[in-house]
Formats: C-alpha cells, sequence, structure tokens
C-alpha cells in the first residue's frame, strides 16, 4: 500500500511534464495542424538553456524565449512554405530535430549533464516531493496562462479565429500569417518551459525530447485536437498509467500496456476524449 | 469606386475567369448574375484576394490592389462576406464580432453600430456561433463584415439556403446599407431580389461577362435565358 501511494506523486509530476509539453503541442499540432517532432528539440534546447543559467526561476523565461525563437525561424524560415503539406513538414521538422540534437552533441558532449536542484525544493510534505510539486504547480500556471491567452486576449482570440476558420479569419482583416508566427513562438516556447521542469526529475541529454514527445503526442490525439481540458485529463491519466505499469511490471511492458490502451481508446472514441462540434462543421 | 478589368483566375492549371471586367461606382449597387459554376464565386474571392490573380487589376478607391492580401484588402475598406453563412463556431457571437474589429483596428462602438442594423443578434451576444441557425449565422456573417467600417460590401449568395422569413430581414439590411451610402458587390440567385435591389447587373456565363445592363433590362427574354439552369 505504501508503495502505492508513493508512485503516486512520481506518476502525477509525469503527468504534468507530458501536460506542458502537450500544451506547446496544442498550439502547434492542435491548432495549426504540423506535426512537429523538432518540438521534442526545443524540450532539449530548454533544459541546456536551465543547464546554462543554473537559476531555476531565471531559466524559465529564458528557456521559452530561446525555444521560442528557434520555433519562430523554424516556422518563418521552413514550415510556412509547406502548410499544404503535412507529410513533408513532418520530415522536415524532423530532420531539423536530428540537427538539433547533433548540435547539442557538439555543443555541450553527449553525455548527460545534471542540473542542481536549487536547495529551496529539496524536501517536500510527506510523500510529496517539492520538486515533484513544482513541476504540478508549473504545469497547472501553464494551463492557466494558455487559457487565458486563448479566451482573454485579443491576440488568442484572433488566434482561435484562424485554427476555426483561416480563410475567413483572412477575409475579416486577421493578418494570418503573423497569427501563424505567434502561434508557434507560443507552441515552441512551452516546449521550452517543460525543458526547465524536465531538469528537475532527471539528467539532461541531446536526446532528452526524443523520450517525451511520443507520448506528448498520445495526449494531444487522446485528449481531442485542440482541447484544453481533453489535454489536461488525458496528460495526467497518461502519467499516472505510465507510472503504475511501470511500478507493476517494468518499463518495455509499460510502454506496451500504455499503447495497448490508447489504441483501444481511440477505437472507442477515434476523435478523441473531446471533439469540436457545432453546426459548421457537422 | 472598385473596378475590376481583364482579371483572370482559377484553380490550379483550371481557368474559371477569362477576362472579366466590371465597375462598382460610390454607392452603387451592382448584382453579379449567372448560373451555377459560371465563376461568381471565384470572381468575389479574386476581388478579395483570396485566390491569385493571374492576370488582369483590381483598382479599390483608385488603389491598386491586385497583389494586396485579404487581410490588407479588408483594412482598405473592402467588407467581404463569404458565400455560406461562416462563422468562427467555438467563438461566441460578440467574441465573432471583437475579433474582427480588433483585427480591422476599430473601436468597440462599431459593433452597436452592427447590432443596430442587425437587432436580431443581440439577445445572442453570448451564444456560441455555431450553435446559431443559418439564417442567424448569415446576419452575423454581415454583421462582422459591417465591424470592419467598409466603404463597400462584397456579399456572396447572402440568401442562399436560409429560411424566408430572415431572407427578407436581410434583404431590407441590404437596402437600408445601400440607401445609406456603401456600394454593394453582390452576387444573388434570386431574381426578384435581384432586381429590387440592384441599379446595375452583370451576368456572367462561362467566365466571361455576357451581359451588362440596368434592372429593367433583366426582364428581357434574352437574359432570362442566360440565367435558367
Amino acid at each position: 500500500m505504501p508503495a502505492f501511494v508513493n508512485q503516486l506523486p512520481i506518476g502525477l509530476s509525469i503527468g504534468a511534464v507530458l501536460l506542458l509539453i502537450a500544451l506547446g503541442l496544442t498550439f502547434t499540432f492542435g491548432q495549426m495542424g504540423v506535426i512537429n517532432m523538432a518540438h521534442g528539440s526545443f524540450i532539449m534546447a530548454g533544459a541546456y538553456t536551465a543547464y546554462l543559467i543554473g537559476d531555476l526561476l531565471l531559466a524559465l523565461p529564458a528557456a521559452f524565449l530561446v525555444a521560442g525563437l528557434m520555433g519562430l525561424v523554424l516556422e518563418r524560415a521552413a514550415i510556412r512554405h509547406l502548410y499544404a503539406r503535412p507529410l513533408d513538414t513532418l520530415l522536415l521538422a524532423w530532420g531539423v530535430s536530428l540537427v538539433l540534437q547533433q548540435l547539442a552533441r557538439d555543443l555541450f558532449g553527449a553525455p548527460n549533464v545534471q542540473v542542481p536542484a536549487p536547495a529551496w525544493l529539496a524536501g517536500g510534505i510527506g510523500i510529496l516531493p517539492y520538486n515533484r510539486l513544482f513541476i504540478m504547480a508549473l504545469a497547472v500556471a501553464g494551463v492557466v496562462a494558455v487559457w487565458a491567452y486563448l479566451t482573454r486576449t485579443g491576440l488568442g482570440r484572433r488566434t482561435q479565429a484562424v485554427v476555426q476558420n483561416r480563410r475567413l479569419a483572412a477575409t475579416s482583416g486577421i493578418d494570418t500569417g503573423r497569427v501563424d508566427m505567434l502561434t508557434f513562438f507560443i507552441g515552441s516556447g512551452l516546449a521550452g518551459v517543460a525543458g526547465v521542469a524536465v531538469t528537475l526529475i532527471g539528467p539532461v541529454g541531446p536526446a532528452l525530447g526524443e523520450v517525451y514527445i511520443v507520448d506528448a503526442f498520445l495526449v494531444v490525439v487522446a485528449g481531442g485536437l485542440g482541447q484544453l481540458r481533453g489535454a489536461v485529463l488525458a496528460a495526467v491519466g497518461l502519467g499516472l498509467l505510465n507510472s503504475y505499469a511501470e511500478f507493476w511490471s517494468d518499463a518495455s511492458l509499460a510502454k506496451v500496456i500504455v499503447f495497448a490502451v490508447i489504441i483501444a481508446f481511440l477505437q472507442i472514441r477515434p476523435q478523441g476524449m473531446f471533439v469540436l462540434r457545432s453546426r459548421v462543421l457537422t | 469606386m472598385l473596378s475590376v478589368t481583364g482579371l483572370e483566375s482559377g484553380y490550379g492549371r483550371a481557368r474559371v475567369l477569362f477576362g472579366v471586367s466590371l465597375e462598382v461606382g460610390p454607392g452603387q449597387l451592382v448584382c453579379v448574375m449567372g448560373r451555377n459554376g459560371v465563376g461568381k464565386t471565384t470572381l468575389l474571392n479574386t476581388v478579395m484576394g483570396v485566390l491569385p490573380a493571374t492576370a488582369g487589376t483590381v483598382t479599390f478607391d483608385g488603389r491598386d490592389v491586385t497583389r494586396l492580401k485579404p487581410h490588407e484588402r479588408v483594412r482598405l475598406g473592402m467588407g467581404y462576406v463569404p458565400q455560406g453563412h461562416q462563422c468562427f463556431p467555438q467563438l461566441s457571437v460578440l467574441g465573432n464580432l471583437l475579433v474582427t474589429a480588433e483585427a480591422a483596428k476599430q473601436p468597440r462602438q462599431v459593433i452597436d453600430e452592427a447590432l443596430d442594423v442587425f437587432p436580431a443578434l443581440g439577445p445572442l451576444l453570448k451564444r456560441s456561433a455555431g450553435h446559431l441557425s443559418g439564417g442567424q449565422q448569415q446576419q452575423l456573417a454581415m454583421a462582422r463584415a459591417l465591424v470592419t467600417k467598409p466603404r463597400m460590401l462584397i456579399l456572396d449568395e447572402p440568401t442562399e439556403g436560409i429560411q424566408p422569413s430572415i431572407i427578407l430581414e436581410i434583404e431590407a439590411a441590404i437596402e437600408r446599407l445601400h440607401a445609406s451610402g456603401l456600394a454593394v458587390l453582390l452576387v444573388e440567385q434570386y431574381l426578384d431580389i435581384a432586381l429590387r435591389l440592384a441599379d446595375t447587373f452583370v451576368i456572367l456565363d462561362g467566365g466571361h461577362v455576357v451581359r451588362t445592363g440596368v434592372a429593367d433590362d433583366l426582364q428581357q427574354e434574352e437574359v432570362r435565358r442566360l440565367l435558367a439552369v
């Protein structure tokens, strides 16, 4: 029983990390339909930013900027020319992620590095270590910030408008190119923030993002494209499932179990937990 | 106000417009007519820049806008209501109006002015636009165009697939907007509505302008033949 309870914060914090990554994907994948395989590299870039800066609280905005700018450059330089060709975009972004991983290897060396957690995150409340609590708080803050951005700001409204009807947005006076650019910047920036969070629970290596990126895509698909509440539920669910499956079996069998559950779930609900429904779309 | 000369465009290799020219004077209501598939919607989409023109020019207010992006044309005063009562379905009615007003850099009071033209939207402001009826969505679409403070309205079949009671409201609104001095380029299928509203008309067939004239000419036998299915 105590082992079962001990597993809970681990599962929840993995869910929180997945949620942070999925929040970024909600922008680039959920909203814009770009399967951005480079998202994993932006997580890695955020983690190395934390490694270079050393201070956790400074690292958060810095990583957001670094990863966001990388995303911005990728979107402006390449992806925007390929919006009509999703498969090419996928390959391109994957290629970019390989280049970035190699770049990280050249800059920081192939072995993993450790980012020391700040002293004020040592210890915890009962079974809840502060560092995992911090990740969960960060994920909650991320969800609130994204929700507020999308529903309470003019830019967010414009983002929603472009997602829901791109052509109508353009003929309503919205500069869709600028909205795309900004959406990609924010989505990629959130990957950087997730990267900082990841440094609190493990070492940092060039392939860091690849560990999480597939699970994060699963979260977005299972939650329903572009759906915030779906992403929250799916992330927490997947995080818990992951950690308990790993606890009761082993790491590789756990992956099998997770994939089997997701496949079964998508058989029943191919659109994910939540679906956009309206007269226009039906 | 709007002058289109020798406009050609299409989809990929399929050409749809073969040198269309037309003129909309200040405060004038010009109705584009023709059977299905003759290029009416393609014409409006090209005028708005949704489709690129492969030849010809579009001039608005003496300014060549042929190469401008759609949102730039909207900001110059070209208000567009595309076909099929489109909206941003997940946004509220107010959200739909707000996002357009903000994009067009207009103050919030333009929303009240648009609601004066379409008072039926007033009680629906908090509703999700996707849950409105087709007629309500069409009124919202026109209100959204008004919020950009257009000097000209470009309407693509605003009465298509709309229940008759709301068609009358939409027709009345177009008439009122036209009377207030707004230039209008209208694509309309119903001959009786076109007859009541239009100052002049343009008939398209096979991507060419085959007839132009004033409303009275629409009564002619030959004109009716061009419009018959």
